[in-house]
């Protein structure tokens, strides 16, 4: 995103390009531009933009995209400590419902 | 205060069965911000059942998904209503939305538009084709602005009894002074973990939003310490204040990730694995350094 970048070779996006039949929805889908198409197929052309979202691996048609989807934000995944290890008193909804 | 909007189908202006079918969330703020955005045109506006959550939270969570979405289309009987079969859907939409299940299940294809409603006419406009600028996000200062009001709300309990506990604490050991001293510099610290960190995000270096909020919490330790009378302070006790501030901003300015358009999920986890010994760390030696000050 411009002006913007986060933590580099973290995200765990993954494209098998054997699978891509170049349906161009994951480039429809993705909010931070990481995909392009190149000679018909798709490509990770900014891994590192990936916000892990979910968007495109939920959308191909052929399962060409793996992610591990999820929010990135500390007080959702401190939430989600407590309640795995049954601490009462969190784990509520939080900010996001 | 009820931000619901029942689920359904809407019709804005006098839409005929050729008009298209634009989805959205029954957060009441989506719906009159779509709805404001589309005023003066005639199309229909199907409202998916999301508890009142936005599109993007929704989506995340599954609510805005495929089942909400072919089940919807079937109660409101769309298809007898529209004689097309195209549907179009906000892009910030789509983690929830498999548009090729959609299409299996409802015979509606799937078109995602825009991230922001307000970019919806010139969407319809343009042949219902997005343009690079519709499908770029954003994060202005003006939109991390309106989000630390909120974010002030969410921590105010937990602040409050910490503030409460250290307040208390610091009479004990060093008198009212001392701790009016102590509870100032505190809520000062999460304020500018909240508020200062989040505005200045761009301009703070690194990419860490851990280092970010430290490298805040460490100016502002500096400036409580020469504004607030730093110089009468002893050693320990100054260690301990720009120990604990800074620590106090980093973990606030990590939580802001929850608010951001680009943080992803392990590479807050990364940071949380790296930051929360640290920030723990630097808070106990800060507890210990003021007790050691005390006794000897």
């Amino acid at each position: 995103m411009k002006g913007f970048s986060y933590l580099e070779g973290v995200a765990t996006l993954d494209l098998d390009q054997s699978l891509c039949i170049g349906c161009g929805r994951c480039l429809e889908v993705c909010p931070h531009q990481v995909i392009e198409m190149r000679a018909g197929h798709a490509c990770l052309a900014d891994r590192d933009a990936c916000m892990e979202c979910g968007a495109c691996a939920r959308n191909c048609p052929v399962a060409a995209l793996r992610v591990a989807a999820g929010v990135g934000c500390a007080s959702g995944l401190i939430n989600e400590w407590f309640r795995a290890r049954k601490i009462p008193g969190f784990g509520g909804g939080g900010s996001c419902g | 205060m009820h931000y619901l909007v029942p689920p359904g189908l809407y019709a804005i202006g006098n839409p005929g069965p050729e008009a298209p079918v634009i989805v959205t969330a029954n957060y009441k703020m989506s719906y009159d911000l779509v709805r404001r955005a589309l005023a003066g045109r005639h199309l229909w506006l199907l409202v998916l059942e999301t508890f009142g959550i936005n599109v993007w939270c929704a989506a995340g969570k599954g609510s805005f998904g495929t089942d909400e979405l072919a089940n919807r289309i079937g109660k409101t009987a769309l298809s007898g209503v529209v004689t097309h079969r195209r549907l179009i859907l906000p892009i910030l939409g789509a983690p929830g939305v498999a548009a090729h299940e959609v299409k299996r299940r409802t015979g509606f294809s799937v078109a995602y538009g825009t991230i922001r409603a307000e970019d919806l006419p010139e969407y319809l406009d343009n042949g219902e084709l997005a343009t690079a600028a519709m499908r770029q996000l954003s994060f202005t200062w003006y939109e991390r602005l309106v989000l630390i009001p909120v974010e002030m709300v969410l921590v105010l309990k937990s602040v409050s009894l910490v503030g409460a506990a250290l307040y208390l604490g610091a009479t004990l050991l060093g008198g009212d002074h001392a701790a009016a001293t102590a509870l100032t510099g505190y809520l000062g610290a999460v304020f500018t973990g909240i508020a200062v960190a989040p505005l200045l995000l761009p301009v703070l270096p690194g990419k860490s939003f851990a280092v970010k909020g430290a490298l805040a919490g460490f100016a502002y330790s500096a400036a409580f310490y020469a504004l607030g009378g730093g110089a009468n302070w002893s050693w320990p006790v100054t260690l301990a204040c720009f120990l604990a501030f800074t620590a106090v901003a980093a973990f606030y300015m990590l939580n802001f990730t929850g608010c951001t358009t680009y943080t992803s999920r392990s590479g807050v986890q990364k940071e949380m694995r790296l930051g929360i010994p640290v920030m723990g760390s630097a808070l106990l030696i800060a507890l210990l350094l003021v007790l050691a000050g005390r006794l000897f």
